[in-house]
């Protein structure tokens, strides 16, 4: 079942043109820096923005960074809105139901699924940055990184990082790889509002525009004082904490929460989602 | 219980809309099993009740032994579906799409697969279709498809839901030959329309949905058994009148309904009395005046309220 629902979501052109648009606007972006060499000062525009002229290794976060307030947050709310109900939509849903796929083993399917799009998703524009980053830009030995720091360009996380400090290519590479890790486990947060919301309804519009909602919503609050008692479980708070892992030592506790939260939401949401699935009318 | 599909009490509420009212369906092994009703009359519902895809309010369900919709795991794979027409993925071709559904549940072996798909599609007729996406089918192919689906595994029991919707009339007198030629082969069939001459022409049982109600269900030959008149026709309808006088049932045109389960003594009277008779039957009721008399106005008529 699991194979089948990968089979399916691999195959189709939409996934792969999705994965296409999410890494062109990093590579444009590369382009404009080398041609212009205007790069945002240090603290300003995506983290990791200002280093990457100085360093081309470093291009994948910047690329990451880039696509992380929006674009990859819509795209797996399209593919994670449209796993059930786009199954309702199409007429599909009835016949797999009546196979017997299970409403569980259906479920969990698509959650496999979905994640293995946000893994693949996270990890392409993470190999594509790299790629973009090393051929256009100068490539340092990694040996003598410095990351933050004045002259080169901070890592957008202003003057109250510890850095300045050398890390190894080992080290850079270890937390670049922590740093995927935790981006995709924030997108699994999206995927579960978006999958619990399909769910709902037979429109995948619906469920992703409903899943984009809670993001917009939630990005707004957070910049908003009044809503700072609530801060700390809006599902975005934590997004940006994956440039801690650049920090030295690494800045563990905001990593942490985000973390916790993000398990949290999954698992209320996709608790919620099997219990709405598991007993509903199927009449799509 | 025993039966292929029997239900007792079975009742589903949406909402305020009872839409399936206590029905017993009984289904026996080797039927040709007609569910005619009207649009609206709870038809499809119950059919998704069967399937286990909506959850009935009360009442049970037996498929093939098995209670559902807890036994859907164990019973679903040996029932073939085609629920309200016909659903693909249109971007794959019409085998990549069987292949899916194949591999969505238990009970059809990866080792078979391909056999049985080349075996399916040939029985519908889509042998040569290729690797064409199924969103560049036809209306009539993709009902095809839907049908090899169904086929897919062999089932003991086909539950269609307008089978022959979007098809042709030479595409609907092949599927009428496949589903007489599996029946041959022992499948039980359960077929949901509201095509009274469809399910005449197939059935040998037939139950009968009025608003939720199952308000009649019974065999075929039963229904339309001789009802003890014989029909002449004459053109001469006074001078049978005045022949049998008190026999004449109702006459309508050239055509009389004479009481007497018996055209030969009929036909000996009126000959001897020198009438014309240019036609001679035992009065069979057709199956739609059976179900007009059974049911009440269409049940997707809104009047106004006064």
């Amino acid at each position: 079942m699991i194979l089948v629902e990968l089979r399916k979501m691999f195959r189709r052109p939409r996934t792969w043109a999705t994965i296409g648009v999410l890494n062109a606007l990093p590579i444009v972006v590369a382009v404009l820096l080398v041609l212009t060499d205007l790069a945002p000062r240090p603290g300003q525009g995506p983290p990791f923005l200002s280093a990457v002229l100085s360093n081309g290794a470093l291009y994948p976060l910047a690329a990451l960074a880039i696509v992380l307030p929006l674009f990859l947050p819509i795209a797996v709310a399209v593919v994670a809105g449209d796993s059930v109900a786009g199954e309702a939509q199409a007429g599909t849903l009835r016949y797999l139901l009546a196979r017997p796929a299970g409403r569980t083993r259906l479920l969990v399917a698509k959650l496999v699924a979905v994640l293995a799009f946000v893994l693949v998703t996270v990890v392409i524009v993470a190999v594509v940055g790299y790629l973009v980053g090393t051929t256009l830009f100068h490539a340092q030995p990694l040996g003598s990184t410095v990351l933050g720091g004045t002259g080169t360009g901070g890592a957008g996380v202003g003057g109250t990082s510890v850095s300045g400090t050398a890390l190894t290519p080992q080290d850079i590479t270890n937390r670049t790889l922590m740093a995927v890790g935790y981006i995709a486990v924030s997108m699994l947060g999206v995927a579960a509002f978006a999958l619990f919301f399909s769910t709902l309804t037979d429109s995948p519009l619906g469920a992703t525009l409903g899943a984009l909602a809670v993001l917009v919503a939630s990005s707004l609050l957070f910049t908003l004082d009044a809503a700072s008692p609530i801060a700390p479980y809006l599902p975005t708070r934590y997004w940006l904490s994956f440039v801690d892992f650049f920090r030295d030592p690494i800045l563990w506790r905001d990593i942490t929460r985000g973390l916790e939260l993000q398990g949290v939401y999954v698992v209320v949401l996709l608790g919620a989602a099997w219990a709405n699935f598991a007993t509903k009318d199927v009449t799509s | 219980m025993s039966g292929v599909i029997v239900t007792r009490g079975l009742v589903k509420q949406f909402g305020r809309l009872r839409a399936v009212d206590g029905i017993d369906l009984d289904v026996q092994p080797g039927d040709i099993y007609g569910f005619l009703g009207a649009n609206g009359s709870g038809k499809t519902t119950t059919v998704r009740m069967l399937l286990g895809l909506v959850l009935p309010t009360s009442g049970e369900i037996e498929l093939l032994g098995g209670r559902m919709p807890r036994a859907g795991r164990r019973v679903l794979p040996r029932v073939g579906a085609l629920i309200e027409g016909p659903a693909h993925y249109g971007h794959l071709s019409g085998r990549e799409n069987l292949a899916l559904i194949d591999a969505s549940g238990p009970g059809g072996s990866w080792r078979t697969r391909r056999r049985r798909i080349a075996e399916v599609l040939d029985q519908v007729g889509l042998a040569g279709v290729g690797r064409k996406p199924v969103k560049a089918y036809s209306l009539g192919m993709r009902q095809r498809l839907g049908l090899a689906g169904a086929l897919l595994r062999r089932p003991e029991l086909l539950v269609l839901d307008e089978p022959t919707n979007g098809l042709d009339p030479q595409g609907i007198t092949e599927v009428r030959e496949l589903l007489l030629d599996l029946h041959r082969a022992g499948t039980t069939v359960f077929l949901s329309s509201h095509l009274l001459a469809e399910v005449e022409q197939l059935c040998s049982r037939v139950g009968v949905l009025d608003r939720g109600r199952l308000v009649l269900q019974d065999e075929v030959a039963t229904l339309t058994a001789p009802t003890g008149a014989t029909v002449v026709e004459t053109p001469l309808p006074d001078r049978v009148r005045a022949t049998l006088d008190g026999r004449v049932a109702s006459s309508d045109g050239n055509r009389v309904v004479v009481r007497g389960a018996d055209p030969a003594e009929v036909n000996a009277l009126l000959v001897g009395a020198g009438v014309p008779v240019t036609g001679l039957a035992l009065e069979r009721p057709t199956l739609e005046q059976v179900v007009l008399a059974a049911t009440g106005a269409s049940s997707d008529r809104v009047e106004a309220r006064r």
